[in-house]
């Protein structure tokens, strides 16, 4: 499997969200397209060696969001009109503006001597300020 | 999934669960719940009383005091241990096969005993470790004799697999192929409850983690929870910060080294931040996420003093 890289359980990012958000990318930049199948839980738990509950997790979410079709007993399929596809054009553009606003961004604070380890940190601050808040907090509620 | 046995909550449950050595107390008081489906790490040092918690589960120790379930039955009770132990598969620091017996008997023999032994796991685990299907499996290296555990182990289609330490002394590739079998019983609908040392690859497969210290639950919660809620706050102080300043829901420990301030939150990290920006003299506070390992070293550090 080479579609999909194995998720880093140490980056502060849920592993679901990883695969997720890998998953988003291969259908923005065309890897996969509108009717593509994805592989099936089992073996992209196997070949990620993750936990395929973390991989149903991701595909009844990506399904609710338009982004897959899951057909019953044969498998996770790109949507024919999902909104990912509709997006692909408008997406690229958008991901290029994005790089070249962080060129700029991080080419301003080396200017000022900000080092890359500090720059990360910052950023990761933001990030974790507030973007993950929408979720619940205790663990052990079931 | 191919389990078609009732849907129940939890594979294991204990309460208050206790086992003295004469007066040392390996097990104090623990009470845990382990849920069906999910692959649970089981963490804690050495002495932390993982394994005699393992073997209080299987039926092999009577607890001294406090109850267990395991898939239903009662892990006090002679008989329901023994049905019981049919549907759960143990592998722990002892790999016990009959010495007399070749590989191929051994897998016959072992097949025999259970109705939902799963063919397709066995042949492609006997293809994948090569092993030697004629050999007595007394002159089997270790390597070997570990492979045909987990053959024996995870071929048997077990609602439960128990695994104490299961990747200790396996070289990495094998260590991985262990996961990779673990992620595909629990694609099958096990349950999967391992203990383990090494954090990161409990980090990798476990959807929830039990850490137990000094034999006492000291922490209990998923994996996601720990990568989307759990942060450690630094924030650079000129003025002392007084105790009890930071009395906030989701501080579970405050260091003060010097100027430095540093909080770890097990959640509600941005109003945390807030109110550290907020203390007179205050400046930048940096929100960092957290690793497993960082969060089980810190739990293992004692009581939070906040």
């Amino acid at each position: 499997m080479t579609l999909f890289l194995k998720p880093n359980p140490a980056n502060g990012v849920p592993i679901y969200l990883q695969l997720k958000e890998q998953i988003m990318h291969a259908c923005e930049t065309g890897a996969l397209k509108a009717g593509d199948s994805l592989p099936g839980i089992r073996v992209l738990a196997e070949s990620l060696v993750i936990n395929p509950n973390t991989v149903a997790r991701v595909y009844r979410e990506l399904e609710q969001e338009g982004v897959l079709e899951l057909r019953h007993g044969i498998g996770a399929f790109v949507a024919a009109t999902g909104r990912t596809t509709r997006w692909t054009a408008a997406r690229t553009g958008q991901m290029q503006a994005a790089q070249k606003a962080a060129k700029e961004f991080v080419g301003e604070l080396r200017r000022r001597r900000i080092e890359p380890d500090e720059i990360r940190r910052l950023v990761e601050a933001e990030l974790s300020s507030g973007a993950r808040q929408r979720f619940g907090r205790t663990g052990s509620g079931d | 999934m191919e389990h078609s046995t009732l849907k129940r909550a939890h594979a294991i449950e204990t309460e208050g669960l206790t086992k003295f050595y004469g007066t040392f107390e390996a097990v104090r008081g623990l009470t845990m719940r382990v849920p069906a489906g999910t692959i649970t790490g089981f963490l804690g040092q050495n002495g932390a009383g993982k394994s005699s918690t393992i073997r209080m589960l299987l039926g092999m120790m009577k607890p001294t005091a406090g109850t267990g379930r395991v898939l239903d039955f009662d892990i006090a009770e002679e008989r329901p241990s023994i049905e019981m132990r049919k549907r759960v598969a143990y592998v722990g620091e002892d790999k016990r096969l009959y010495d007399y017996m070749t590989v191929r008997q051994m897998i016959a023999f072992t097949k025999s005993f259970y109705p939902t032994w799963n063919d397709d796991v066995g042949k492609k685990l006997l293809d994948e470790f090569r092993l030697p299907l004629d050999r007595p499996t007394k002159k089997l290296s270790k390597g070997m004799r570990t492979q045909t555990a987990l053959l024996l182990a995870f071929s048997r289609g077990a609602e439960l697999l128990i695994l104490d330490e299961p990747t200790e002394g396996l070289d990495p590739v094998m260590a991985e192929k262990l996961l990779e079998l673990v992620v595909g019983a629990a694609a099958d609908g096990a349950t999967i409850f391992f203990s383990s040392h090494n954090v990161a690859e409990v980090e990798q497969i476990a959807d929830r983690i039990l850490l137990i210290d000094r034999g006492q639950l000291v922490l209990d919660t998923t994996l996601d929870l720990i990568s989307q809620d759990f942060r450690r706050l630094r924030g650079v102080y000129d003025m002392p910060f007084p105790p009890g300043a930071l009395a906030v829901d989701g501080v579970e420990r405050v260091t003060v080294d010097g100027r430095v301030v540093s909080v770890l939150a097990s959640h509600n990290s941005s109003a945390i931040a807030e109110r550290m920006r907020a203390h007179q003299g205050g400046g930048t506070v940096e929100i960092i996420p957290l690793t497993l390992k960082e969060i089980v070293l810190e739990s293992l550090r004692g009581e939070p003093h906040v």
